[in-house]
């Protein structure tokens, strides 16, 4: 039993979970309660196939691994699935979260929730197989495919200004991702093909490269996203459910960064090269201006949001910085923001779901009823602010690191952010979990439900571990990493020397 | 089969000739019969209808012409022949319940209907400038008199005159750019028209653009398209899935025919024309979709839309242009028919309603009907892994490789303006308060539904197979 798909059965199994929950007809308790475990199943079935992946995966080799090919569409245009040691992290990542989300939503969401299952399940194959797509048209399926499910979860389980928040989620994404798809087209009349691996090694000319790379680029700084263009996500964030904040912020997001090492610095190293100062000036405005902005809000996941800028700004920091250190970075700390702002707003879910508020003045004191839940705050905070020993440090500390080897200004500004989210981390802390408890709502708050533990505490070792022993991450991805830089070095090297020629 | 007639071969036009002596024959039925021979009458059409597509199918592969040029059969007929005769079976299907209301039993609707249909075969053949004209004029009268088939109701009649004064202003046009092609060329077949026209004249070029403006006026593209929203509000239902189906298939076919087979010498005079007309389509069918609350004219306003992206196609000049716009068509027809049977479906207590706020809160009403026209909306936006993405994809494929970036741009941003007012009726099923129950779908709507809508959201797994029969069909025209 080698050859069967297993990349294939990862993706569609939530699919297939999706199409049982429908069939599961029904509208009373009981059917409530079979969607609900049907989806956690699914999920976590899907987790175990995943872990498979991780088993079987070689991290010495930098190639495309567990490929499958299919015709589909006609020449060039085929069903081609494959990870490497950038996406099977986040496929990992996206298995692994869901069923938290799904725990998550167990006694928030009662109404429709079979649709509700429904969709999430949906769009997490989507999300696989935004990862583990090898031709970009495949690509753009289940990365576009990806509005309609999240689109529908703000719109019809999301707060009271959901209608607007899911449409400028939804409109904002569309707008820039139609431009990459005219330059998908203009590559595959380039190459030929729309294969990702195929098209990593044709050459793309210089004025197609600058074209191609702004276009991409349009899309994935609205995904990820970047300053200026990072205004839905505040909306997004705080309209959506909880579950949905979740999978925007530890999945969601990375595409976008995803899209950047996977397209931008293999196929258009030059652009790539020539737009790194753009890049830079956007992360570094990303991670202060952000930064800040977040230490004006008065909603927690309004805060939680911008901090998710911020730490975006330097993932796009690190890949553009073109070494080894930058890139490396770039990922783990797109898997440590992945679990550290998930289990955010999980937090901020909990002690929503208590009092059906998110004002952070409607709160304070929360230690004195539940030292349970102010620990786990404070770990995320902690790993929130990049404290050493955590995930977050990891992953910022690399991405400064390979900046400052290129941009000595742009990781001088960065740094600031770090202080900064200290300023705002803490600060939130602070008004939500210290101080005399004295407001009557929140005298009779509960501490963490056993439920509220599984989904938590499982977060809370990540965090530990892949802050003291980042080791798992940055080796699976290593030699996929370091292809990467090299090819990318190579090229921007060769058109230095030529220009020295002339 | 080699039966002939004055010289010419006639099994290249034995589909056409089953059509028109099968529509002869029903007409007499009804005619002897009388109106209770209605539901008979289109019964026997819709088996006609399928009768014609099977033989239309079983025809000898290859080009095949007769009547001295005036009449072609290939590869790229067959496939858009198909296509009307599949939108005319199914509106006809959908006519059921408008027909069986004692005050409109017109056995005539199913016979123009047939007749129209036989227009749009012969106009999808139609080798030169005198076949097309017939089969365009034949496929209009019978569809002005369609459109006003709703007797006592103003909006109805107002429709069908509308559309054929307007029509027949149109007709005007095409047929005076005709004879000024004539002039120019000694020529009226596509053939003869395109040794001749090799190098541009003004007087060629005056007679191309009345040609074109004529066939814009059919295809609603702009600026030829302010009959559209009256005549799909006015019409009754089921007629206006016709208009948005069967004739826009043979229209764009014909335009397609016309540009890429009569011209292909002239390629940047038409060119030009074409990247305007499909601009201002696609940007005003976006635009001004926004404001509607009737469903109806909002479909309107965007197959106007829909038609402009499909010109993009054309606008390529190109093989892989050709492909886009059957693609594009293809699935056009699918989602359109989808959709118009969910506006056949929403009636509450026997009255059909058409406002889009009617819709509210149709997910929890009707979850399945809510969630196919989601899925249609979605996919008329161009969202994957829907068809609507796919069709998308072959037009503007197309005009990236013919170097026309500043369409594909405005092109795609327009779809993102259009994607808003789509949204905007799934919000209106999804997210808003429930607005009353719906009357139980009829079983010929929900078949029809049930059909477009899989077609819709399956389209990914069974593209390949498609894509390869348009490739065919597109070679064939080159």
């Amino acid at each position: 039993m080698t050859t069967w798909p297993i990349l294939s059965v990862t993706t569609f199994l939530p699919l297939v979970g999706a199409l049982i929950v429908y069939l599961s007809r029904g509208d009373d308790e009981a059917a409530k309660r079979n969607s609900r475990w049907i989806a956690l199943w699914t999920t976590l079935i899907t987790f175990a196939v995943s872990v498979i992946l991780v088993m079987r995966f070689d991290s010495n080799s930098a190639d495309f691994q567990f490929v499958e090919k299919a015709n589909w569409l006609a020449t060039g245009i085929t069903y081609h699935m494959g990870v490497d040691g950038i996406s099977l992290p986040l496929v990992i990542l996206t298995t692994a979260v869901m069923p938290f989300c799904i725990i998550a939503s167990w006694t928030a969401i009662t109404k429709r929730v079979r649709e509700y299952m429904m969709a999430f399940l949906i769009l997490e194959t989507l999300m696989i197989g935004t990862f583990s797509a090898l031709d970009l048209v495949l690509f753009y399926l289940f990365f576009e495919g990806g509005l309609i499910p999240m689109f529908l979860i703000i719109g019809v389980w999301g707060g009271p200004r959901r209608v607007y928040a899911s449409f400028k989620f939804f409109l904002y994404t569309l707008l820039g991702s139609v431009l990459m798809l005219l330059a998908i087209m203009a590559l595959y009349w380039n190459g030929g093909t729309t294969d990702i691996p195929a098209l990593m090694h044709t050459a793309v000319p210089r004025s197609l490269q600058t074209w191609a790379w702004l276009a991409f680029f349009a899309s994935f700084a609205v995904k990820m996203p970047m300053w200026p263009v990072h205004t839905w996500l505040p909306d997004a964030h705080v309209e959506a459910p909880t579950a949905g904040s979740v999978v925007l912020a530890a999945i969601m997001l990375k595409m976008g960064g995803y899209g950047f090492l996977r397209f931008s610095l293999p196929m258009f190293p030059l652009a790539s090269h020539d737009f790194a100062p753009l890049m830079f000036t956007l992360s570094a405005i990303a991670i202060v201006y952000t930064s800040l902005v977040a230490l004006m809000q008065e909603d927690m996941k309004k805060l939680i949001a911008y901090s998710s800028v911020a730490h975006m700004g330097f993932v796009t920091m690190g890949i553009f910085a073109g070494t080894m250190q930058g890139v490396a970075g770039g990922v783990f700390q797109m898997i440590s923001h992945g679990i550290v702002s998930g289990a955010l707003f999980l937090c901020v879910g909990v002690v929503y779901d208590r009092l059906h508020t998110r004002e952070i003045a409607a709160y304070g004191g929360l230690v004195n009823r539940m030292p349970l839940y102010a620990l786990t705050f404070m770990v995320f905070t902690m790993a929130n602010v990049g404290l050493p020993g955590t995930s977050g440090f990891v992953g910022e500390f690399m991405t400064l690191l390979g900046t400052f080897k290129v941009s000595v200004p742009t990781a001088f500004f960065a740094t600031f952010g770090v202080i900064l989210s200290a300023c705002y981390a803490l600060w939130l802390y602070r008004k939500v979990v210290f101080g005399a408890l004295v407001k009557p709502s929140l005298a009779s708050m509960k501490d963490l439900t056993l439920r509220e533990c599984v989904t938590l505490f499982p977060m809370i070792a990540l965090t530990i571990l892949f802050g003291v022993y980042p080791k798992p991450v940055l080796d699976m991805s290593a030699a996929s990493v370091q292809q990467l830089v090299n090819n990318y070095n190579t090229a921007v090297t060769a058109v230095k020397a030529a220009a020295l020629l002339h | 089969m080699s039966f002939s007639t004055a010289g010419y071969q006639l099994a290249p036009v034995l589909p056409e000739l089953v059509l028109a002596i099968g529509a002869m024959a029903l007409l007499m039925l009804g005619a002897y019969r009388g109106q209770e021979t209605t539901r008979a009458v289109t019964s026997l059409a819709v088996l006609l209808l399928v009768v014609v597509g099977v033989l239309e199918y079983m025809l000898p592969a290859g080009k095949q012409v007769t009547f001295g040029g005036s009449f072609i059969v290939d590869d790229f007929a067959r496939f858009m022949k198909i296509l009307a005769l599949i939108g005319s079976a199914v509106t006809l299907v959908l006519s059921t319940e408008f027909l069986s209301d004692p005050s409109r039993r017109i056995f005539e609707y199913a016979i123009l209907v047939l007749l129209s249909t036989l227009g749009m075969m012969v106009l999808i053949s139609a080798g030169d400038l005198i076949s097309l004209y017939l089969g365009l004029e034949l496929m209009s009268l019978a569809l002005y008199v369609v459109a006003a088939s709703n007797r006592d109701n103003a909006k109805s009649t107002e429709a069908g005159l509308k559309y054929f004064v307007l029509g027949a202003l149109s007709s005007g046009m095409l047929l005076y750019g005709a004879s000024l092609i004539y002039g120019f060329t000694g020529t009226v077949t596509f053939s003869g028209i395109a040794t001749a026209a090799t190098a541009s004249n003004v007087g060629l070029v005056f007679g191309l653009v009345f040609l074109l403006a004529g066939l814009c006026f059919k295809v609603s593209a702009v600026p030829f398209h302010m009959w559209t929203p009256d005549v799909y509000e006015g019409a009754p239902t089921p007629v206006t899935a016709f208009f948005a189906s069967a004739p826009k298939v043979a229209a764009l076919a014909v335009f397609t025919r016309v540009t890429l087979t009569a011209f292909p010498g002239i390629v940047s005079q038409w060119q030009q024309i074409l990247v305007f007309v499909a601009i201002a389509s696609m940007v005003l069918g976006s635009f001004a979709a926004i404001g509607q609350s009737n469903i109806k004219r909002l479909m309107a306003y965007s197959s106007i839309g829909h038609m402009g992206f499909a010109l993009v196609g054309l606008a390529a000049g190109t093989v892989e242009g050709a492909q886009g716009v059957l693609m594009y068509i293809v699935i056009y027809v699918a989602m359109t028919l989808g959709s118009f049977s969910v506006i056949l479906a929403m009636k509450r207590n026997g009255q059909a309603v058409e406002q889009i706020s009617d819709f509210a809160g149709l997910s929890r009403t009707n979850p399945l009907l809510a969630f196919m026209f989601a899925m249609l909306l979605f996919s008329l936006a161009g969202i994957p892994p829907l068809a609507g993405f796919f069709a998308k994809w072959y037009v503007f494929v197309a005009a990236i490789k013919a170097n026309l970036f500043a369409l594909a741009v405005i092109g795609v941003l327009s779809s993102v303006v259009g994607a808003y007012y789509y949204l905007t009726i799934v919000k209106t099923m999804y997210f808003d308060e429930p607005a009353g129950q719906v009357d139980p779908m009829r079983v010929e709507v929900k078949t029809v539904l049930a059909v477009a809508g899989l077609f819709t959201i399956l389209f990914a797994l069974f593209a390949g197979p498609v894509v390869s029969i348009a490739s065919a069909a597109a070679k064939s025209l080159f």
